[in-house]
């Protein structure tokens, strides 16, 4: 079987400072792996060297595209991996307003992606829209409000609907619980899951929240100061932590 | 279908002093399809230490666990991933879940993660929560807020959904009465029947006397406590 | 002569001009960066414009100025006396008569032939900044021919209004490449943009030019089930009786009387000469224009 995402030796240095370093490992079709780490641990800076956000200096990030298999898609021409951008990868960022466009109504935030891809009738665009952001549990009649005029809760789910509605094989996630109150992250969460389930999505999620990892990730990924420290089945990594800074960070949550 | 042999483990605890505390040291076992084995020693002896490794929840110091043809030891977290989906199923004394989601959806997931249609999954559980006794009317609220005897009904619908060729029982009539504590060991019966491999630990010894096949003192393998 | 240099910029700043023109016509619909004058005049009174109109003008044009299709306004009459001083140029009323026209929002009735130069003026030449305010980003997007939210316009547009309410600088793509905003032109007139003329548009403050060189294909943007409609009012021209030119609404008392005209005053005043008459209209007179 092959890898839909194959991450090799990733690097990124911020002048003498380590972004991130040594990065390895292969993500299969389906699968959800969770990153996490303190703040500055490189995690986000390793999202974004995955997403084509940045960068790496070194490394190569190949994914499984549709017509010819593995591709390095760093070294792809800008075009190619903008069209990744918006039809096989999504990225469902932290802050709502970072992936939504704030001044366009939900309907027309969801039908970007597919006008994007070239979607030239408004009667199915809108059909479309209004079967996702029912997906997302956001009613119809509030397809033409502005995203000013939502909760943030409903924000990041229209975010997620504008991500989805392409049909995206890889989505790459920045804390997107983050900031939300719990019983919202909770709904979010449900809802995460059953898509990911629905549409066979492998993803990759970046959070500090060992919670959300433990719902959502199969696999897990420790990292500090740029390394990654330990990876391993989400519940093992969680239950039998086995460097010093996982156990330090899996002992330091609060039990509720 | 499950055998362990000469496993060992141990936990390393850096932030107090980076102390070593080992919890097994060869153990060896098997258990054959349509067999049903108890872990049985004394509190912190390490039955659920082993029930963990073997469920890969643990890591393996040395030492093989197979189930089937994959060493649990040596696996990939995707091996494990796979062989949690189709082959061992784990009844835990304690359900998580994802908050919101109906008891319904939750005794259906490992359906739905095998790729069984939705309405013949439902189905399945609806089928399981009525042989439990859990009342219709909470199938459709989140089993968070159930008492702790409803909780391990849940958990125990949710373990047999999805007919694994290997099971994991741990407690799994603590806090039942009489009437589910029977349709449950029936149940144990049943999965023995269509030929499912069971390791598990009964503190009820009753239980344990008629459901299981033999029994696997695990304080002979625990360092400092085997005499 | 006057003491200007000939249409009032230097030389080595019309050949500058003309070089982003020439890149223009060859990339048509292109908007290329150009290093904007200061001119004696205040940004949005058709600064881009006349920079264009200066480097293209020469002794032997004649020179006509139209703002909202008359030649008769402030803004027209100040530009045409702008060059008659500065470029001692023969001035014209009459579209057919004139070698170049600087136009602000609308395209002559009349149909241009090769020999003329069509010049608009430009607030904003942009189509996609209301939706993307970044500049690196719209550069981006016109580079890798990303329009899909051109669409998102003109879908929130539908969503909001039931159609296309969009009814000027409708947008349009230049030859099945880029996207261009064809200036604040009624859409009535987008069809036109498909012309034996040459087209030059120019934006002073936002120092851009751009370009559709004649019989170019120039679509304007729709959906399958929501066309593109060229709109006028439904109405004939109440002093000319023309059926086929874009009118003006003009309210002509307190108590909601009103009028409609030809919003081309030269397309208006020659079909009146020839002798046609409106539904309001008196048969033409030389001075009772």
């Amino acid at each position: 079987m092959t890898p839909l995402l194959q991450v090799e030796n990733i690097a990124k240095f911020y002048g003498a400072r380590i972004g991130c370093t040594d990065v390895s490992f292969d993500l299969y079709p389906g699968e959800v792996m969770g990153i996490v780490g303190e703040s500055g641990s490189g995690k986000s800076t390793l999202l974004n060297c995955l997403a084509g956000h940045l960068t790496p200096d070194r490394g190569a990030v190949r994914f499984d595209t549709r017509t010819e298999g593995l591709r390095d898609t760093i070294t792809m021409s800008e075009p190619e991996r903008r069209m990744l951008g918006r039809t096989d990868w999504a990225f469902v960022h932290q802050h709502a307003r970072d992936g939504l466009r704030m001044n366009v109504s939900a309907g027309g935030n969801v039908g970007e992606r597919l006008m994007a891809v070239n979607a030239r009738h408004y009667g199915d665009i809108r059909t479309k829209a209004i079967d996702w952001l029912g997906r997302v549990e956001i009613t119809e009649d509030r397809i033409d409000d502005r995203p000013t005029a939502f909760s943030g809760g409903m924000q990041q789910r229209l975010q997620i609907a504008r991500n989805l509605v392409t049909g995206p094989r890889l989505v790459f996630m920045d804390e997107p619980t983050g900031g939300l109150d719990v019983s919202v992250q909770a709904r979010l969460l449900d809802l995460l899951r059953g898509l990911v389930r629905e549409m066979n999505l492998s993803a990759i999620i970046v959070t500090h929240d060992l919670a959300v990892v433990r719902l959502l990730a199969d696999r897990l990924m420790v990292m500090k100061d740029g390394h990654v420290i330990e990876t391993g089945l989400t519940d093992q990594v969680l239950d039998d932590p086995q460097h010093a800074y996982t156990q330090l960070l899996v002992s330091s949550v609060l039990q509720v | 279908m499950i055998s362990i042999e000469n496993v060992s483990k141990s936990f390393v605890l850096h932030n107090q002093g980076a102390v070593e505390i080992p919890v097994m040291a060869g153990a060896s076992l098997t258990v054959a399809e349509g067999e049903c084995v108890a872990l049985i020693g004394a509190s912190g002896a390490g039955k659920s230490t082993l029930m963990r490794m073997i469920y890969g929840n643990y890591l393996t110091a040395s030492g093989r666990i197979m189930i089937g043809d994959v060493d649990i030891a040596t696996a990939t977290p995707r091996e494990i991933i796979q062989v949690r989906r189709r082959t061992l199923g784990y009844v835990s004394q304690f359900l998580r879940v994802v908050p919101r989601v109906s008891t319904l959806d939750v005794v259906a997931e490992p359906l739905l993660a095998t790729g069984t249609e939705r309405d013949a999954a439902l189905h399945q559980a609806e089928t399981l929560l009525t042989r439990l006794n859990i009342p219709e009317r909470l199938w459709t609220l989140s089993p968070t807020t159930f008492s702790g005897g409803e909780q391990q009904r849940v958990n125990i619908a949710r373990g047999f959904a999805f007919p694994y060729p290997a099971l994991l029982l741990d407690e799994p009539t603590a806090s039942l009465d009489p009437t589910n504590r029977s349709t449950v060991l029936a149940m144990i019966g049943e999965a023995k029947a269509r030929g499912a491999a069971i390791i598990g630990i009964f503190h009820d010894h009753a239980a344990r006397d008629e459901i299981c096949d033999h029994q696997f003192d695990v304080t002979q393998f625990t360092p400092g406590l085997a005499a | 002569m006057s003491d200007y240099n000939f249409a009032y910029l230097d030389e080595q700043t019309k050949r500058m001009i003309r070089r982003a023109i020439l890149k223009g016509l060859a990339i048509p619909g292109y908007q290329v960066p150009f290093a904007s004058r200061e001119m004696p005049m205040p940004y949005g009174w058709g600064t881009g414009g006349v920079q264009v109109s200066a480097a293209v003008l020469t002794p032997e044009d004649t020179f006509k100025v139209i703002d909202q299709g008359a030649d008769d306004t402030t803004n027209a009459v100040s530009i045409r006396r702008f060059f008659q001083k500065t470029a001692g140029i023969a001035v014209t009323e009459a579209t057919s008569q004139a070698s170049v026209i600087q136009t602000r929002h609308r395209i002559p009735e009349e149909e241009l032939s090769a020999d003329q130069i069509l010049v608009y003026q430009v607030p904003i030449p942009e189509p996609l900044r209301f939706l993307e305010p970044s500049e690196v980003e719209t550069r981006k997007m016109h580079a890798l021919e990303e329009y899909g939210l051109m669409h998102v316009k003109l879908y929130e547009d539908i969503s909001q209004h039931g159609d296309i309410a969009t009814a000027y600088a409708y947008p349009v793509k230049v030859e099945g490449r880029y996207v261009m905003d064809p200036s604040p032109i009624p859409k009535f007139d987008n069809p036109k943009l498909e012309m034996a003329g040459i087209q030059l548009f120019g934006a002073g403050r936002e120092q851009r030019i751009y370009a559709i060189p004649p019989y170019t294909q120039v679509v304007s943007l729709d959906f399958d089930d929501y066309p593109f409609h060229p709109s006028k009012a439904d109405h004939a021209c109440d002093l000319c009786g023309a059926t086929d030119s874009y009118l003006d609404e003009l309210i002509v008392d307190d108590a909601g009387g009103r009028m409609f005209m030809c919003s081309d005053t030269d397309y208006c005043t020659t079909r009146r000469k020839q002798g046609h008459i409106g539904a309001q209209g008196v048969p033409y007179h030389e001075d009772a224009a």
